[in-house]
């Protein structure tokens, strides 16, 4: 399957799309330039992603970018997820290293929007609502364990 | 019509450039004349006392005549030359605004607006303790005037409304709305966003009736970093300066200081005499083509551009009839994303906007997310409305899938 095949499978028909009941976490990022708005919910088992959803209006980029996100971030804890944006963010880029890092998975068929730099936000919106999504789950984890 | 004379589209002949309403490409015409005046007649303006210098005050001060007249202004001296609609509007909040609208009184904008033309006024309401009202929208993309009625009274102290929509191409009935400010609103100034309609219908400032109009040169042909302000001379001369310095003062005391005359007193700083050049330039050049002419052309293929998007299955235009629109065709496309149809559209080398076209509460209203927006000139022709059909068949293809 070629990389825009890939894409476009996953738009036509994105995983773990919806709302999550009782999310640990949850958080909206919008792209003030496209009108891109993404949903992402988070519930944490041992501060582990255990359930995800997403939900929102988007281009093919920003769906599939978030689709595939869903697949890959089950069972990582937010440091873990960090890591991850972070070599995202480096395949958006252009990276070649990235393009090729087998732990990116179907996210290295996004590698080609490096050529694009204007639609890079939209590979990326999905994963700045899951930093706010972790963020807001960690806190929500601190307060109710009772800590500052 | 006039392709070859722009170096940038007769160097890519598969350019179709349809993105005109963000900014225009420039005639050989335009470059040309900057270049002469730098290599020939460039000093600062208004301060040597040699030739030069001199040649240089009257390149400056002939650009403003030029532009005066395109635009139906009597008095050079009320058109100040800004860095373009954006600092105009901001100009006129922060000068006027300050100075006349007090807590309580009422600072009127519509839907239609331009950021532009939108937060700044939301920002000096805010300010003041005065109340922000919107006149809304038709469903069809209009001033609706039932709702501009509504929220004129004795205590609007500020009309702002655009000329012409960035976003859906849509006409403000000026006239009419003027006078119904004028009726309803006795108190209020009119302020007119003008960046959509000087570069493509025929303005005249004077038989307006409007207190200040603003408008850029980078969408009428010209450079970018140079845009006007036309005030009423009673309103200028009442201001307080927007930005002190050099060349808008008059004399400067230990203890205070005077100001110049207009237009000088808001033109602080060594002026952008280059740009005005340029300015004047395009102005020439649209002259020549005619803005009647500029008008016809731009209608034609605005209603041919709409009726062949609008014969597409599971496309929608947005806005009113052709007749009451300006070069703008903004529309959506089921189950493709604007973003995703600009790129497949680039594929093939036709550049249009995707987006919410810096007009989110407009967006709002017509409750999508994002439009595609494929905008004319008079460089454009039948054959870029061609490329723009097949390009938004191809992504309907491979999208949704072909006969789905």
């Amino acid at each position: 399957m070629s990389a825009t095949e890939l894409i476009l499978t996953h738009y036509r028909r994105p995983h773990n799309r919806g709302t999550l009941d009782a999310p640990d976490g949850v958080a909206t990022r919008v792209n003030p330039l496209c009108g891109e708005s993404l949903t992402v919910g988070v519930r944490l088992t041992n501060g582990r992603v255990d359930e995800i959803r997403f939900d929102g209006e988007s281009c093919s980029v920003g769906r599939a970018s978030a689709s595939m996100m869903t697949d890959l971030v089950r069972g990582l804890d937010a440091s873990a997820i960090a890591a991850l944006t972070a070599r995202v963010r480096a395949l958006v880029a252009g990276d070649p290293a990235a393009a090729a890092d087998p732990a990116l998975g179907e996210l290295r068929a996004l590698s080609a929007i490096a050529r694009t730099p204007a639609r890079a936000p939209c590979a990326l919106l999905a994963w700045e609502a899951l930093a706010d999504a972790m963020a807001a789950a960690v806190l929500a984890a601190r307060v109710a364990d009772g800590l500052p | 019509m006039n392709r070859d004379d722009f170096p940038l589209l007769a160097d890519r002949p598969g350019l179709h450039y349809l993105d005109s309403a963000a900014s225009s490409q420039k005639p050989a015409a335009v470059l040309d004349a900057m270049r002469t005046f730098y290599e020939t007649s460039y000093a600062n303006p208004h301060r040597g006392a040699y030739e030069l210098a001199v040649a240089a005050t009257d390149r400056y001060h002939a650009a403003r005549e030029t532009v005066a007249r395109f635009v139906g202004v009597a008095d050079p001296a009320c058109l100040l030359f800004t860095r373009g609609t954006t600092e105009s509007l901001n100009l006129v909040a922060a000068t006027w605004g300050r100075m006349s609208v007090a807590a309580g009184d009422e600072v009127v904008v519509t839907r239609l607006e331009h950021h532009a033309n939108f937060v700044p006024w939301q920002l000096l309401a805010a300010d003041r303790g005065a109340r922000f009202r919107i006149a809304e929208m038709t469903d069809d993309g209009r001033l609706d005037l039932d709702s501009l009625d509504a929220v004129l009274g004795p205590r609007t102290r500020l009309v702002a409304v655009t000329h012409v929509s960035n976003a859906l191409g849509s006409i403000t009935p000026l006239a009419d709305v003027v006078s119904r400010v004028r009726r309803l609103a006795p108190a209020a100034a009119i302020v007119v966003d003008g960046a959509q309609a000087v570069p493509h219908l025929t303005v005249d400032f004077d038989a307006l009736d409007v207190d200040f109009y603003a408008f850029s040169g980078h969408k009428m042909l010209g450079p970018t970093g140079i845009g006007v302000l036309i005030g009423r001379r009673a309103m200028l001369e009442a201001m307080p300066p927007y930005q002190t310095g050099g060349d808008m003062i008059e004399l400067v005391g230990d203890e205070r200081t005077t100001w110049n005359v207009l237009p000088h007193k808001f033109e602080a700083g060594t002026p952008n005499v280059g740009d005005a050049v340029g300015l004047a330039a395009a102005v020439d050049y649209l002259s020549a083509v005619g803005m009647q002419e500029v008008r016809w052309h731009e209608r034609a293929l605005t209603e041919l551009a709409s009726e062949r998007l609008a014969a597409i299955p599971g496309v929608r235009v947005y806005g009113p009839p052709a007749d009451e629109r300006s070069g703008v065709v903004s529309f959506s496309l089921a189950d493709v994303h604007p973003h995703d149809l600009a790129t497949i559209l680039d594929q093939d080398g036709v550049c249009i906007r995707a987006g919410q076209h810096c007009a989110q509460p407009l967006l709002r209203r017509l409750g999508v997310g994002a439009t595609a927006r494929a905008s004319f000139y008079i460089y454009n022709d039948a054959a870029d409305v061609e490329a723009l059909v097949q390009g938004v068949l191809k992504a309907q293809a491979l999208f949704v899938g072909v006969g789905h």
